[in-house]
């Protein structure tokens, strides 16, 4: 016995395998409960619900769906709508992080206070308070419906949410939008291969490189080619409600800028922490090269601090995305909140929360792959 | 040592016992009610809990201990009701909830005799001019997560071919500010329930519940599944406030009816064993519920009848001698 | 001095807000818009801003309704804790404050201040619930503020002890226990707090054996728990990977087993340097307990959310709002500078 502890790596070998078994028996006994307490107190199992009648009708959705559809749909809708949430919330939530991270280095003091300040306010109150706040806001401050206002033309403004036109042909513009993502990534790598050779070869970018604009008149061929449709559907005030055009709901509104509200404020001092990580020789060597002040952050600055500063955003961007989660407070259908209605009709809790956390798990490793391919490719590539 | 450990989680199990004797050991009744629903279960400005589901807990409370104060109230939102019930954080959910198939069977509840019957209906705001729910097409409409309203205004809505705009939130009173606030145009929940809230509202002239009823609501305590000793107990104490009722008892006459010779009376009040030993409680025990609380006339009147602030009629909540529901077994 | 000032200010107003055309335009920008602001706030604040009377008064006025505060301020506070014992939750969030200032200096933090808190706590479970001369207070009745805090101090004191054995472990070469370690922190921190707080509120009781359950309290109180050890994990981590590889190597030529080496040599070294990040992490947490709302707690935020649909002062969410949100900034804000300051301290010694 005590030889058997005496020697390293057996005994590393029994504390092992006794963790295990310690983890593997309370989890056996916490399900052994809990198949115990289901069968004893006659709870349904199992996802055979996923293929019942829902029932419940769902505010917004990106999906046709109706009361009579399955739960599993449901459910469906309630993924898409956090990924709605989250993906338009991280998109501006980094821009608008980057900028004020910017401006509180901004040699201008107004400028740096006032990034500062918001800074410190917005992180040090809680999200779900500022989201009720801009709830509260939205639905308190702004007109009825009867008395909306038109802040441009038609575009309406109420209580119940922003209206606005929305073009009929859907996919004329859907092409449109997708080859103008495309151009931007042409053109962003055609912007990274002429700064890339003004760093290896010093020659500064000739004037004809400013044709690399040209690719933006890509998307608007394609409209022009799949339809050129100009024909819009006005939003119209018809018996209770708007009717035509998008609407953007105050439920998604104040889910969409409490969170980018929110998450800007850490995204900037990354920003901040991740460009005054920079040593100044490196601002002092760029100028003294004869490179501008856009060029310097541009090639020397911003490609080191992304270095710094992208792990922790991916944490943020994860941050987002698991905080979306407080739709369920405000009455944004996100998948939480769906699961939770779902649970509520079923009585089969287990599954449900089970389901959330796999579903949340899922998003979170998808966003880590991409966050890394994307640290891999234009951090470290660098060196 | 792990062993142990097991051993002694395990152990831990052995002393799960049936309802009625662990209420009794543990010296209080836990009761899951609502988080705020004035005439039902409302905590008032010094926290205490009112209400016909809070009077009901004490009616319970009277028949096991004998006096109205040895409740807990445990306040639970819609999500969470069911599962305090399952697993035994609560030995009676008496919170306005509905009685449906579903519940009754996959969800492990027992429900018992309904306390309340409603049926679900819509508020509106006057100067709307709306007065059918027929003409909501297209409306936005207010109403709480997970509950059976959430269902029936679906269903009321495809049944007629109309356009909804449900507008969900996961509290009550999210809910109801939503509507206040004019983001719904009308706001879906039992008829009682509107009542109940516009009894609260600033100007409750201006808001008028629509006529149509459109679901059945019968509101009713419920238990764990698979204690038919404590299910006997809720269901036969809702029996007793009714046949108080029926009898003419009510806590200011009861005593007077000490020496009466009706044989119902007699076995009712205990005088005659029987009452209390068959359901395994004090002899006494329905005499002390309507000597210390009253029958449900009575608690009703004091909690949601026409002169409380919610003014709702008896309706359907009548004694079946006046041609409403309420309908108590014989107590023999 | 003022003579320097005035010669000084127009010379620092153009170093910094007009040194070049753009910035002028844009400071001119900023000072109209933070003049504008001001106005409205000064007006709202102080000008047109009611004190006295009732709801009435404060719907007809235009500014901040102070009476709905002084009405509501103690349900916001204290919750449903019972009138006329109100002293016991305000004495025990005086003895925290305490607790936490003498905490604050590096220097005390050995085996006594252990002892300290331990004191505090016996204290404070005394105050809030009773019992030996005082009457009881069951905890369905905690709320408000005293309730926010003691989530957040025991999240946090128990969260620590647990996030080290987890990052230990992770950091560990015993493969089986170092990928459960690994499993148990990415799954948590891969899901929303929302979604833990709601396995403690519905799945939690189906767990334990028939008969035996815990309050909702304590439940959610274990939730976040177990939820922030796997964030302190992380964060200790980060320290233990910042500690030299000779440490471990000067401790094992002493003789020391792992355990000694890891007890009195590299967990004080890097609990030391990776207390300002803890304390962003104890900051996040207290923002986060806000959460324990949705499952019906009533906790800070909660009792602000009751206070409000009370039908008598319908309609100052706003002033709600605002009140309840510099109670937390003031205790994050705090906590932030606090952290910020060892950082210095603590960069300073390592120069």
């Amino acid at each position: 016995m005590f030889n058997l502890l005496r020697d390293e790596k057996k005994r590393a070998l029994l504390i092992q395998a006794s963790g295990l078994f310690l983890v593997l028996a309370i989890f056996g006994y916490l399900f052994h409960n809990t198949q115990l307490n289901l069968e004893k107190q006659n709870i349904a199992t199992g996802f055979g619900f996923f293929e019942l009648e829902a029932g419940f009708d769902i505010g917004e959705a990106l999906v046709e769906y109706w009361s009579d559809d399955t739960y599993l749909k449901a459910l469906w809708v309630g993924v898409l709508n956090t990924l709605k949430v989250s993906i338009l919330g991280n998109i501006f939530a980094v821009t608008l992080g980057v900028l004020i991270g910017l401006g509180h280095l901004s040699n201008n003091w107004l400028v740096k206070k006032l990034c500062r300040s918001y800074i410190e306010i917005v992180r040090n109150i809680p999200l779900l308070l500022q989201l009720f706040f801009w709830y509260a806001l939205l639905t308190e401050a702004l007109p009825a419906v009867k008395q909306a206002m038109e802040i441009l033309p038609s575009v309406y403004l109420s209580n119940r949410g922003l209206n606005i036109p929305f073009p009929v042909n859907t996919a004329n513009y859907g092409f449109s939008l997708f080859g103008f993502i495309v151009a931007l990534i042409i053109f962003f790598f055609m912007e990274r291969k002429r700064d890339l050779k003004q760093i290896e070869t010093g020659v500064a970018k000739p004037l004809w490189e400013k044709l690399n604009y040209t690719i933006f008149l890509i998307p608007i061929l394609i409209w022009a080619l799949t339809g050129a449709s100009t024909e819009f559907e006005i939003p119209k005030l018809v018996g209770f409600n708007f009717n035509g055009g998008y609407t953007l709901t105050p439920e998604f509104t104040a889910l969409f800028v409490g969170l980018v509200i929110y998450t800007a404020a850490f995204n900037a001092e990354i920003t901040r922490a991740g460009i005054q990580s920079i040593s100044k020789g490196q601002w002092e060597a760029a100028h003294s090269l004869g490179l501008s002040q856009r060029d310097t952050v541009k090639i020397v600055i911003l490609p080191q601090a992304l270095r710094v500063m992208i792990p922790p955003l991916t944490s943020q961007v994860l941050n987002l995305t698991k905080n979306s989660s407080l739709a369920v407070a405000i009455g944004y259908p996100d998948f939480v909140s769906i699961a939770n209605t779902t649970m509520n009709q079923t009585g089969q809790a287990v599954e449900c929360v089970f389901m959330i956390m796999i579903v949340y798990l899922t998003f979170s490793l998808l966003t880590s792959i991409f966050m890394n391919w994307f640290n891999k490719k234009f951090a470290l590539v660098e060196r | 040592m792990k062993k142990l450990l097991i051993l002694a989680l395990l152990s831990s199990s052995v002393f799960a016992g049936k309802t009625l004797d662990a209420i009794k050991k543990r010296g209080n009744l836990k009761c899951g009610v609502s988080t705020g629903l004035p005439g039902f279960s409302f905590p008032d400005s010094k926290g205490n809990w009112k209400g016909i589901d809070v009077d009901f807990c004490k009616a319970l409370s009277i028949a096991v201990f004998g006096n109205a104060s040895r409740v807990k109230y445990v306040s639970l939102n819609a999500q969470q009701r069911f599962t305090a019930l399952q697993s035994g954080e609560i030995d009676v959910l008496s919170r306005n909830t509905t009685n449906t198939l579903t519940r009754d069977t996959s969800t492990g509840l027992n429900f018992t005799t309904p306390l309340y019957y409603d049926g679900q209906a819509f508020m509106v705001r006057k100067k709307s001019g709306i007065t059918s729910a027929k003409q909501l097409n297209g409306a936005s409409v207010c109403t709480q997560q997970g509950t059976t309203t959430e269902l029936n205004v679906s269903d009321y809505f495809r049944a007629n071919r109309m356009k909804l705009k449900p507008v969900v939130f996961e509290s009550n009173d999210e809910v109801v500010q939503s509507f206040v606030k004019g983001r719904c145009d009308a706001l879906t929940t039992d008829a009682s329930g509107l009542a109940s809230e516009r009894s609260k509202f600033k100007n409750p002239e201006d808001f008028v519940i629509l006529p149509e009823i459109i679901s059945k609501e019968p509101l009713a305590p419920a238990v764990r599944q698979g204690d038919d000793e404590w299910f006997d107990i809720v269901k036969w104490t809702m029996f007793a406030l009714i046949q108080a009722e029926e009898l003419g008892l009510n806590s200011k006459n009861v005593d007077s009816f000490k020496k009466s010779k009706d044989p119902r009376i007699k076995r009712f009040l205990g005088r005659t064993p029987g009452v209390g030993k068959s359901i395994g409680l004090d002899e006494k025990w329905a005499y002390n519920v309507v000597k210390l609380l009253g029958n449900y006339g009575e608690i009703y009147e004091a909690n949601i009848g026409i002169n409380s602030p919610l003014k709702l009629k008896r309706g359907l909540n009548s004694l079946w001698t006046d041609g409403g529901l309420m309908y108590s077994p014989p107590f023999r | 001095m003022i003579q320097s000032f005035i010669n000084d200010f127009p010379k620092w107003l153009k170093k910094n807000l007009f040194n070049t055309p753009v910035n002028s335009v844009i400071s001119i920008f900023i000072l109209a818009l933070l003049w504008k602001a001001i106005e409205k706030i000064f007006l709202w604040l102080l000008v047109n801003s009611v004190w006295t009377g009732t709801a009435a008064t404060c719907r007809q006025a235009d500014g901040f309704c102070f009476p709905f505060l002084f009405e509501k301020v103690r349900f916001i506070i204290y919750g449903f804790y019972p009138d006329g014992q109100l002293w016991r939750p305000t004495l025990a969030m005086l003895l925290l404050f305490g607790t936490l200032f003498y905490s604050r200096i590096p220097e005390r933090w050995t085996k006594k201040l252990v002892y300290t808190w331990f004191g505090f706590f016996t204290l404070f479970f005394w105050l809030m619930r009773g019992g030996l001369g005082l009457p009881i207070v069951t905890n369905d009745k905690w709320g408000g503020l005293p309730l926010t805090l003691m989530l957040a101090t025991i999240g946090i004191i128990f969260s620590y002890p647990l996030g080290i054995v987890l990052a230990l472990l992770r950091r560990s070469n015993l493969k089986i226990l170092k990928t459960l370690s690994v499993l148990y922190i990415e799954l948590i921190r891969g899901v929303p707090l929302i979604s833990v707080l709601f396995m403690s509120s519905v799945m939690f009781p189906l767990f334990l054996p028939e008969g035996v359950n815990f309050d909702k309290l304590l439940r959610a109180q274990i939730a976040i728990i177990l939820f922030v050890s796997a964030y302190m994990a992380e964060v200790i981590r980060g320290g233990l990977a910042s500690i030299d590889k000779g440490q471990y190597e000067a401790a094992h030529t002493l003789g020391l087993s792992y355990f000694d080496t890891m007890r009195l040599i590299i967990v004080p070294q890097a609990i030391r340097i990776v207390i300002p990040p803890t304390v962003n992490t104890a900051i996040g947490m207290f923002k986060d307990t806000s959460l324990v709302l949705i499952i019906a707690l009533f906790d800070l935020l909660n009792t602000t959310k009751t206070a409000l649909r009370d039908p008598e002062w319908l309609g100052f969410s706003l002033e709600a709002y605002v009140f309840v949100g510099l109670i937390y900034f003031v205790f994050c804000y705090v906590m932030s500078k606090y952290s910020q300051g060892l950082e210095s301290e603590f960069g300073m010694k390592e120069r």
